[in-house]
């Protein structure tokens, strides 16, 4: 046996208790601190933790960050998002293979540098980007290239990388990043300021239904994306039976082109502290999470350290604001990057411990959450929501924003607009004005939501922004006249289909399905037909998938074949001969004239 | 009885005890929910959404899905036999599926719900993946290559066998069953006895030795389609 693979196993399950749901702790630190989790790993973090093998084998292959095989002591992984890949990425991608000599997915023959690409990293408004193991690299080119392999091959270091420091609280120790914030725009709920206190303050005068009452009187609506009312949940949650009860807050903001919380986490992580402890205190509950994607791994000691503060202040912890009875605790969950941990079950599997695969629902999390017991899953900037709502009044929110999306609302803004960034916005602005403000004037289409949103057209741009309307989670992606809908909705589906969990049939292979057609018709080989063919796919996938994920995944097809259908339809090839132009004759034989060894005969008339 | 439930499927009245799925209740009231990766013996994985049912006009798995007082439940309608065929016909190009020479052939649930929704081709191309075949085992094989990723072998091993031999591993359309050791069958625990390898709907997990016992026209499907033991249930009552 490896005597180090079992030391480092025993310190890392020591270290969480010898706790089967803290496996994600143990399996990120023996990844962190061998390279990989291999099978001999596997077995003695098994043995550790009282599970079978082949859990564990589960858990590591889920997630991307975590491998059985060994993986570069630095691991490159550049954003494959499409907004990076408009900036460029896929240019810096091919720079960095030649500069290592090694091609994606591969590593130095030394062992010291790989090569990945991954899913959207939450820097779309300074990419093309890219993470050097928990180091974000931003604004990459290819000329930055051969600097980064210069650097890492002569100091193994990826924090060496960081030369230039981001504004704000970017350029803190504890954060030390060259990321900038970017915020275009403050404005009255998330980035006015809030004195350290005020909400918790305000809370602890008045009775948990008092909070809850104030909270569904604002008409607060998750920020996630789903726009369910929040007051709701935490009514539901605090009426369910339970002999504990959990917050957690959703830090793992993974939809293409959503990079607002970053920011929140960054400068405010008091406001979503006090937040959470206030939605603690409406439903009854001691103990939070944030669960923090392993992107924003970066993050962790700055929240770690905010925590700290409130814990000092009186904040956190025991008596809080003062008042006996009020206590709230938060643990940092890191996630290992998986998108569809964004839903709430899943997230809540992950902080278990388990693939993040979603779960049936019913019970919902607010009656059958983390550990079996009621849990409040809410968005980050639905707390800090929630903590100025406490603090200035449901009737000052309300007031703000539209009817039925009240308050404020933060804009991840990046593609093709001269002022990408992170834009607080009152709820009900039109897609042109919103165009207006960040500079986006020549834009042929815009991504509402990120990918599982709407592709909107110009025709549509008098529509508004809010849950009644165009809802959102935050993402919007402009694109301009130079670009190609349907080569953005492939990598989409190349998103989908990378990050499904595949647990349920419609969507493990309805999305290959989707995404195989829609490449066909791109090359100008499809028919008429396989506009019907894509509907039918997208309905089934939409209808049967178990969770928001497969729900929604058809989205960058079906609303561009409903918005832009003429960008399907002017590739579409006509069949002269009554056979399908599809159908590639001297492919479908490759196979067997390479095993032959000789070419068949063809015969024209 | 208190606890009793009163719902509709397609119209007919279905009265279920409080706790119970859509699936039970159906079953009970002999209306057929087609399905895969469901079974009696195990807890409901959810995962093969052929059961999909609308309830109150949103899509929902029968199996998981509780009943309620008063839901309508839509079971027969085109809308969801599409979607239920295209389910099926999404299983037969994602593996590789041999069935005139499988021997599960005759008795293969997704070759019978093929033919009880009238599939004679899958209208979605083949995947063609490599997938592995492990025959380590003495008495037990794995071929992947038929596997439907149904989960029921990773339930029956966990929650009947308590053996935990199977899991899923990695994700999207690598999904994959993988067993409790490095490499082979034969390094784990398994038994050709034990409930998990009964379980398997397709020819995935087989026992040795016992293949084509049963002749051509005495198979469980050969005469009557899948569901048929449901709804004799409903005949009679």
């Amino acid at each position: 046996m490896n005597l180090k693979v079992d030391q480092v196993v025993k310190k890392l399950t020591a270290a969480s208790g010898r706790d089967r749901t803290r496996m994600m702790d143990v399996v990120r630190g023996v990844q962190a601190e061998l390279g990989c989790v291999s099978g001999e790993a596997m077995e003695a973090i098994a043995r550790e933790l009282g599970c079978e093998r082949v859990e564990v084998e589960g858990v590591v292959s889920f997630y991307a960050f975590l491998s059985k095989q060994p993986k570069g002591k630095a691991v490159i992984r550049i954003s494959d998002c499409v907004v990076c890949r408009m900036k460029g990425a896929d240019k810096v991608t091919e720079a960095f293979e030649q500069a290592l000599g090694i091609r994606v997915g591969e590593t130095t023959a030394d062992g010291q540098i790989g090569l990945e690409r991954t899913a959207c990293i939450g820097l779309c408004d300074q990419g093309p980007a890219a993470l050097v193991n928990d180091v974000p690299v931003t604004y990459l080119s290819t000329e930055k290239v051969s600097e980064i392999v210069d650097s890492l091959t002569a100091t193994g270091e990826p924090k060496k990388l960081v030369k230039t420091l981001g504004e704000g609280k970017n350029a803190t120790e504890r954060i030390h990043s060259m990321v900038i914030n970017n915020v275009r725009k403050k404005g009255e709920v998330i980035f006015a300021g809030m004195e350290p206190g005020a909400a918790l303050r305000k809370a602890a005068g008045m009775s948990p239904q008092e909070v809850i009452r104030e909270v569904k009187t604002a008409r607060l609506r998750g920020r996630g994306g789903a726009g369910f009312p929040a007051g709701m949940k935490w009514e539901f949650c605090r009426k369910a039976a339970g002999e504990r009860k959990f917050v957690i807050c959703n830090a793992d903001e993974g939809e293409p082109g959503t990079f607002k919380d970053r920011v929140i986490l960054t400068e405010c992580p008091e406001l979503l502290i006090e937040g959470m402890a206030i939605a603690g205190y409406a439903i009854g509950a001691e103990q939070g999470i944030i669960y923090l994607r392993g992107e924003y791994d970066y993050l962790r000691a700055h929240l770690e350290f905010s925590m700290a503060q409130m814990h000092e202040k009186g904040l956190l912890g025991d008596g809080i604001a003062g008042k006996k009875g009020f206590a709230f605790d938060i643990r940092i969950q890191m996630g290992a990057g998986a998108y569809v941990c964004g839903e709430e079950s899943a997230l809540i599997q992950s902080c278990e411990g388990q693939r993040g695969s979603p779960r049936d629902r019913p019970p919902f999390p607010v009656e059958v959450g983390y550990l079996n017991m009621p849990t409040v899953v809410n968005n980050v900037e639905t707390f800090c929501c929630a903590a100025r709502i406490v603090e200035k009044g449901a009737g000052w929110f309300a007031e703000l924003g539209s009817k039925d999306s009240t308050g404020t609302k933060l804009f991840s803004v990046s593609g093709d607009c001269s002022l990408p960034g992170v834009y607080e916005l009152p709820f009900g602005l039109t897609i042109s004005e919103f165009l207006e403000t960040v500079g986006g004037r020549d834009a042929i289409a815009v991504q509402v939501g990120g990918p599982s949103g709407t592709c909107v057209n110009p025709e549509m741009f008098d529509r508004r922004i809010c849950f009644e309307d165009l809802g959102t989670g935050g993402s919007m992606i402009v694109f301009g006249p130079q670009r190609s809908l349907l080569d953005a909705a492939s990598q989409f589906m190349d998103f989908f289909v990378e990050e499904s969990c595949g647990w349920c049939v419609p969507c493990r292979v309805g999305n290959v399905l989707i995404k195989e057609r829609l490449d066909r018709i791109r090359q100008g080989k499809g028919q008429a037909e396989d506009l019907d063919y894509l509907e039918q796919l997208c309905e089934t996938v939409k209808r049967c998938s178990r969770c928001g994920l497969g729900q929604t995944s058809p989205n960058p097809v079906q609303t561009t074949l409903k918005h832009f259908r003429e960008h399907y339809t002017q590739r579409l090839v006509e069949s002269k001969d009554g056979l399908q132009p599809t159908f590639d004759l001297t492919a479908a034989l490759g196979d067997a004239v390479e095993a032959q060894g000789r070419e068949p005969v063809f015969h024209e008339d | 009885m208190s606890d009793e439930i009163t719902f509709t499927i397609d119209g007919v009245e279905v009265t279920g005890t409080q706790g119970q799925t859509i699936m039970q209740a159906a079953d009970q009231a002999g209306i057929y929910i087609p399905r895969l990766c469901w079974h009696a013996d195990l807890s409901p994985g959810g995962s093969c959404r052929v059961c999909t049912v609308k309830v109150n006009g949103r899509a929902q798995a029968a199996c998981t899905y509780p009943i309620s007082e008063g839901m309508l439940v839509q079971n027969e309608t085109d809308e969801i036999r599409e979607w239920r065929k295209s389910i099926v016909e999404m299983l037969f190009v994602e593996g590789n599926h041999f069935c005139m020479f499988c021997e599960k052939s005759g008795n293969c649930e997704l070759q019978a719900m093929a033919y009880r929704f009238g599939i004679a081709t899958p209208r979605y191309p083949y995947m063609f993946p490599q997938r592995d075949v492990d025959a380590s085992h003495p008495d037990v094989f794995i071929d992947r290559n038929r596997c439907i990723l149904c989960g029921r072998c990773v339930r029956a091993s966990r929650d009947v066998d308590g053996k935990n031999i199977f899991q899923f591993v990695n994700r999207g359309r690598e999904t994959r069953i993988a067993i409790n050791a490095e490499a082979n069958l034969a390094d784990t625990a398994l038994s050709a006895m034990d409930k998990a390898v009964e379980v398997c709907p397709v020819g995935a997990i087989l026992r040795k030795r016992v293949g084509y016992a049963v002749p051509v026209g005495k198979r469980k499907y050969d005469h009557e389609p899948i569901g048929s033991d449901i709804e004799a249930r409903r005949a009679k009552s």
